[in-house]
């Protein structure tokens, strides 16, 4: 580690945040992002290293795509956040594209937040007041968000830490692929959402079962309760269609986006509202006030990344992406037997599985000293995030297999003892 | 998609970032399509490039007369025939050369296995849109390479409705997607943006000077071509009835739209009247001295060619000219008395309007011929009728074309349709046309080999490679979308995991595994 870098991590822990400062460390990865470019990122050491996490989908299309940052810089000329409470040109042309692609042909508004958290307390609200009701449904391990609604319907371990969890009973999570546990929290008919990641993420991608969610989405109906997608890590191509719920055969009451649309330029997330569950925009529109949420500059962003995304030569690139990765990584599965044992897939979204409780961290660590940055999935650390991005070249595709191989070999022999090399 | 949602407010659409966000996508897309094409053997090559083929044939005559339509050049029926012959005979001319296998050579103890150029950006004409697009479509599917057509926007319709079919035909049979694409939207700027891309391995160029000129200053391998403007030398011991027929026939064929037809026809003065009897009864129509100059207005602006008259009828542009012609004239002929800068009709002409120049000798003629192609044309092609095999290797051996026809059509001949030469839409000028192909552009020209070389030592043995291929794993398996209903199912059984140490921990000791795995990593770290 440079000196720099020894020093900046310094800094880091007495003016940011000295315990995620440290974690990184303690995890063996030091890393400090600087320049960034396409799948790329260059560590302030001057390491290259092939970005596969993403954030999420934020960088879908790359980092710094050349025409988002061509349309953020136009833009500039002319918009800057706006003014939240008047009618804007930028706000209403995104919400315009967004119903034009929208899961469904219901889908009517859409509300704006500055981020996804703040996007999905917008979504629990609108459900709220569109049903009078207060109980909200989610998944065991699910992640929202941190912000005040969307923490509680997660893990709480983020919500105790702050004293924030749910006291009233008002926040109900069940297993997720557990029908009857759905129903049996949905029978009272006091629920007014479930809020569903369609692939929940940080949980690491464990895999709706066929005919799981539209079950629910069926259940929802049966029990007057709507249905929320969120969509922040699964919409916008990363399964092959533009959102995950439809791939599931569910049209949602309402649907969040976040990350990805703001093609990581300009920060954004939207909620697509049903006519059904829009009420409160006519009864109240300024229900909910945010003055950064559906900020005009990233309108702009986020409609250039629509465009992008819907171009044809997207869908193919996913599609070759997911099935080349896929086949490279059968080939490396039946290397380590014993230690990789499963590819949870759905497109570019993928999940990684390894026979040890933590076994994704030491995986993520040999991929960081060999070039490739991917990260454990938070709620179940024996899953490694997998997230290539729509456009990834060939090339860098080949070179992430190359990579993995040697990672997982590495981080197999750490965390079983080596086994075949007899040097 | 409609553009205006997305760009109602800013437009950047018309910026370097754009465009090379476009070139980036089709060439990206291209080069995965190129990444599986290789994995593929040669039977389901061979498949893929007989359904482009049998697709090209079967559209063939319904393109001519869009082509037709759309350009307002040549002649639907000539182009059907062009059509066709760049599908079915052009597979079978190659048919026994391959293209996907290694070779071996055990006498120079070198084995070499073909490696595809990846992704070839092709320019095509508006000329012969659909032929050189079938010709360059199909070379690339033999050669297993991924191509971007960039169509001459005035043929773009056809050309986009050709490929898409093309494209179509590919992919049923087999063919990795996006293995063939075409620019829907070409322009200047754009075409530069794919031209300087890295991500372009040749380009294939076949068009306007300017065109193939900025080919070459890419950066990028390229292929292009210079212009024609042929030469054709009736000796004194030609069979001067079929040489006028030939001339004629060439001539009228299309239109005199395919770069290889004659464009000076040169002879001598002992048999310059029997040949002009015979043109005229072949269907060509002599001007007077008035009426040259009247076409030398027309055909020829300051700024260059009347592009209104490129694969017009003989009888159009005569009618346009104020010329009075028979109605089954089928070219025009244009007597000159210099060659050269001073005589514009001279250059070459994608139009049936033939200069006719009667040179003093024999001598003059070749030194004439030489001087038609100084004019423009270099590299390209000549053609010549005489009997005299003497006469013929003096005459191609001066003239700075690298292919010359004899006795025979040379639109049709140079090009390999009316002789053995094979069969092209891009004719390699070579170095005397700043080119770098001077042979007529085929499969061959899109492949490299990689090559094993043995020590050339006799003691040393060569390898037995008989048998030993390379793996062709041909398309890639399709990734299952786990939980959607019908998609693929995991390719091989996932061994049970053996139960993980810590798995049947509580929560309750969760914590304190986290802290030991994390001091497991601080450890391992400073190893
Ligand atoms: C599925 C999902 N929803 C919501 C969010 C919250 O988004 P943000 O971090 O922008 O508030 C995240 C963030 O990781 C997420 O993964």
């Amino acid at each position: 580690m440079s000196q720099a870098k020894t020093e900046f991590l310094e800094r880091s822990k007495t003016f940011w945040n000295p315990g995620k400062t440290q974690d990184w460390i303690d995890m063996g990865v030091d890393l400090v992002i600087d320049r960034r470019e396409g799948y790329h990122l260059y560590d302030m050491d001057g390491r290259r290293l092939i970005d596969l996490h993403l954030n999420g989908g934020t960088y879908n299309l790359g980092h710094r795509h050349p025409e988002l940052v061509e349309v953020l810089k136009a833009g500039t000329e002319r918009f800057d956040m706006g003014n939240h409470h008047f009618p804007a040109l930028a706000r209403t042309a995104l919400a315009e594209a967004l119903q034009a692609v929208a899961p469904g042909p219901n889908f009517k508004y859409t509300a704006y937040g500055s981020g996804g958290g703040e996007a999905i307390d917008i979504a629990l609200k609108t459900a709220r007041h569109a049903a009078q009701k207060k109980k909200i449904v989610s998944i065991v391990k699910a992640y929202h968000g941190h912000t005040g609604l969307a923490v509680k319907t997660g893990d709480d371990r983020f919500s105790k830490l702050f004293l924030s969890e749910d006291a009233q009973g008002e926040f109900v999570q069940v297993p997720f692929n557990d029908l009857n546990a759905m129903e049996d929290a949905l029978r009272g008919r006091d629920v007014a959402a479930v809020i569903m990641e369609t692939i929940p993420a940080t949980y690491g991608f464990p895999m709706p079962e066929v005919g799981y969610l539209p079950a629910v989405k069926k259940l929802c109906e049966k029990y007057d309760a709507f249905y929320i997608a969120d969509e922040v890590q699964t919409g916008l191509m990363r399964t092959g269609e533009m959102w995950g719920c439809t791939k599931y055969g569910v049209e949602p009451d309402i649907m969040v986006t976040g990350k990805g649309i703001s093609g990581g330029m300009y920060p954004i997330a939207c909620v697509l509202i049903s006519e059904r569950c829009g009420g409160w925009l006519s009864e109240d529109g300024f229900g909910h006030i945010s003055t950064m949420g559906g900020a005009e500059l990233g309108c702009i962003v986020a409609m250039k990344t629509l465009e992008i995304i819907q171009r044809p030569e997207v869908r193919t690139m996913v599609q070759y992406i997911g099935d080349y990765l896929r086949a490279g990584l059968d080939d490396i599965m039946v290397q380590f037997p014993d230690f990789f044992i499963g590819i949870r897939q759905h497109g570019v979204i993928m999940g990684l599985e390894f026979n040890h409780e933590q076994g994704a961290k030491p995986v993520m660590k040999h991929l960081y000293e060999n070039g490739v940055w991917a990260i454990f999935s938070t709620l179940d650390p024996r899953v490694l995030q997998f997230k290539p991005g729509l456009l990834l070249s060939q090339a860098d595709a080949e070179d992430v297999l190359r990579r993995v191989a040697i990672a997982v070999e590495l981080a197999r022999d750490e965390v079983m003892g080596s086994r075949r090399r007899t040097y | 998609m409609d553009q205006a949602l997305y760009n109602s407010l800013v437009d950047i659409s018309d910026s370097p970032a754009a465009r090379a966000g476009k070139a980036d996508l089709m060439l990206d897309r291209a080069r995965w399509a190129a990444t599986v094409f290789d994995r593929y053997d040669r039977a389901a090559t061979m498949a893929i490039v007989d359904a482009v083929a049998e697709a090209a044939h079967a559209m063939a005559g319904e393109m001519a007369t869009k082509a037709v339509e759309e350009t307002g050049f040549g002649v639907a029926e000539h182009k059907k025939l062009k059509n066709e012959l760049t599908a079915r005979p052009l597979v079978e001319h190659y048919r026994d050369q391959d293209f996907v296998n290694s070779r071996i050579d055990d006498a120079r103890k070198i084995v070499e296995i073909p490696r595809p150029a990846g992704v070839i950006f092709a320019l095509t004409p508006s000329t012969n849109p659909v032929a050189t697009l079938n010709y360059k479509i199909l070379l690339a599917m033999m050669t297993r390479n991924a191509i971007v057509i960039s169509p001459h926007p005035a043929a773009r319709a056809v050309s986009i409705e050709a490929a898409t079919a093309l494209a179509r035909a590919a992919e049923a049979a087999g063919a990795p997607s996006g293995a063939i694409q075409i620019l829907e939207t070409p322009s200047i700027p754009l075409v530069e943006a794919f031209m300087t891309s890295p991500k372009t391995n040749v380009i294939l160029a076949t068009g306007g000077t300017p065109m193939v000129r900025a080919a070459y200053s890419s950066s990028n391998p390229a292929i292009g071509v210079g212009p024609g403007n042929a030469p054709v030398f009736v000796d004194a011991t030609a069979d001067i009835g079929a040489a006028a027929q030939a001339i004629v026939a060439s001539k009228s064929f299309d239109n005199s739209i395919l770069c290889t037809n004659e464009s000076v026809l040169i002879t001598v003065p002992e048999v310059e009247n029997q040949l002009r009897m015979a043109l005229k009864s072949a269907g060509a129509y002599l001007c007077t001295d008035e009426e040259t100059a009247a076409l030398r207005r027309f055909l020829f602006h300051p700024r260059g060619f009347n592009v209104e008259a490129i694969g017009r009828d003989a009888t159009w542009i005569a009618q346009e000219c104020n010329i009075r012609v028979p109605a089954n004239t089928r070219i025009l002929v244009t007597p000159i008395t210099q060659i050269g800068v001073e005589e514009r009709l001279s250059k070459e002409k994608l139009c049936p309007v033939l200069a006719l120049h009667v040179a003093k000798t024999r001598t003059q003629a070749l030194s004439q011929a030489r001087a038609v192609l100084r004019l423009t044309g270099a590299g390209h092609s000549a053609a010549i009728h005489a009997r005299d095999e003497a006469v013929i290797m003096d005459y191609a051996a001066l003239v700075e074309a690298y292919r010359v026809v004899v006795n025979a059509p040379c639109s049709q001949g140079a090009a390999g349709f009316a002789t053995n030469l094979a069969p092209t839409f891009t004719i390699g000028t070579g170095f005397f046309g700043r080119s770098s192909i001077g042979e007529n552009v085929g499969p061959q020209h899109l492949v490299h080999w990689t090559r094993i070389a043995y020590n050339a030592d006799r003691k040393v043995p060569f390898g037995n490679f008989q048998g030993v291929g390379r793996a062709f794993r041909g398309q890639l398996p399709t990734a299952p979308a786990d939980g959607v209903p019908g998609t693929a199912p995991p390719r091989f059984a996932a061994p049970t995991p053996a139960p993980s140490a810590a798995s049947s921990l509580d929560a309750a000791t969760k914590d304190e595994l986290r802290r030991l795995i994390a001091a497991e990593l601080r450890d391992l770290l400073r190893k």
